[in-house]
């Protein structure tokens, strides 16, 4: 299975639900347009839901690392929420769990962007 | 007396297109291989990612995802090391003066950190220039080791 994203708004916060591999090709390159689309229409408050994501390469590090910077430049935040330790474990050894603001919990999540 | 099983080993060798279904293929091929030789899902998801990243290396910056040009990947199995050989015939690159991926100015970067996984996953990491073209990497997990 490769990657899927949905898309819901919960008050000004648009949280993608993301399920499935987000490696190189497809994964990854449909995470980076789902994005792109959502810092054009200045949507400045994005929760990344990774919940479902059962694997992850360095490719869909990059996208998120990507993803991350270009909604920060564009004056937003992207957050994520729900790590799966396979994940987690690769935001560690990358040293990136720090860089993100990562959450277990949505409702928790929705209110650290007030 | 020489203990026979020592040196008894099992090969795998396919010539794989540059494409990223190559890089599924060999991936399913490497965890097969090394699910059979008894590694853990932990050490499976390991092996797994590395020759993933070996081989999205090989075919998108090796060989550039040239038709003409092939991916040799192999894999090794004897009673003290699983070993996966992957071979572009690309450029190839400056392997021995890579970015540091964790140093404060790259962490923001979108890629670079192949290598780094590839080395984190294993128990050893060896890269050599192919004449006249081509970069082979040798990723060694030691059997019976955590």
């Amino acid at each position: 299975m490769s990657v899927k994203l949905s898309t819901r708004q919960v008050g000004d916060v648009s949280v993608v639900d993301v399920a499935g591999r987000i490696t190189l090709g497809e994964g990854s390159s449909a995470l980076r347009d789902a994005l792109r689309d959502m810092v054009s229409k200045n949507q400045k408050k994005i929760l990344l839901n990774l919940g479902e994501v059962s694997y992850i390469d360095s490719s869909g590090i990059g996208e998120l690392v990507s993803g991350f910077t270009t909604v920060a430049n564009s004056g937003g935040q992207l957050k994520l929420l729900n790590l799966t330790k396979r994940v987690k474990d690769l935001l560690q050894i990358t040293k990136l769990y720090t860089v993100f603001d990562v959450h277990e919990d949505e409702a928790g999540a929705i209110r650290s962007f007030a | 007396m020489r203990d026979p099983s020592r040196h008894e080993s099992e090969t795998v060798e396919r010539f794989l297109d540059s494409t990223l279904e190559s890089v599924d293929n060999a991936e399913e091929i490497a965890v097969g291989a090394a699910k059979k030789a008894g590694f853990d899902e932990d050490e499976l998801l390991k092996i797994g990612m590395a020759v993933r990243e070996c081989m999205v290396n090989a075919v998108v910056h090796g060989n550039r995802y040239n038709t003409n040009k092939k991916v040799r990947f192999s894999v090794v199995k004897n009673s003290q090391r699983f070993i996966i050989r992957v071979a572009d015939e690309g450029e190839g690159f400056d392997y021995e003066h890579l970015p540091d991926p964790l140093a404060p100015d790259n962490l923001l970067r979108s890629s670079g950190r192949g290598i780094f996984l590839i080395r984190s996953f294993m128990d050893e990491l060896e890269i050599r220039r192919l004449e006249p073209l081509g970069i082979e990497l040798t990723l060694i997990k030691y059997m019976g080791a955590k």
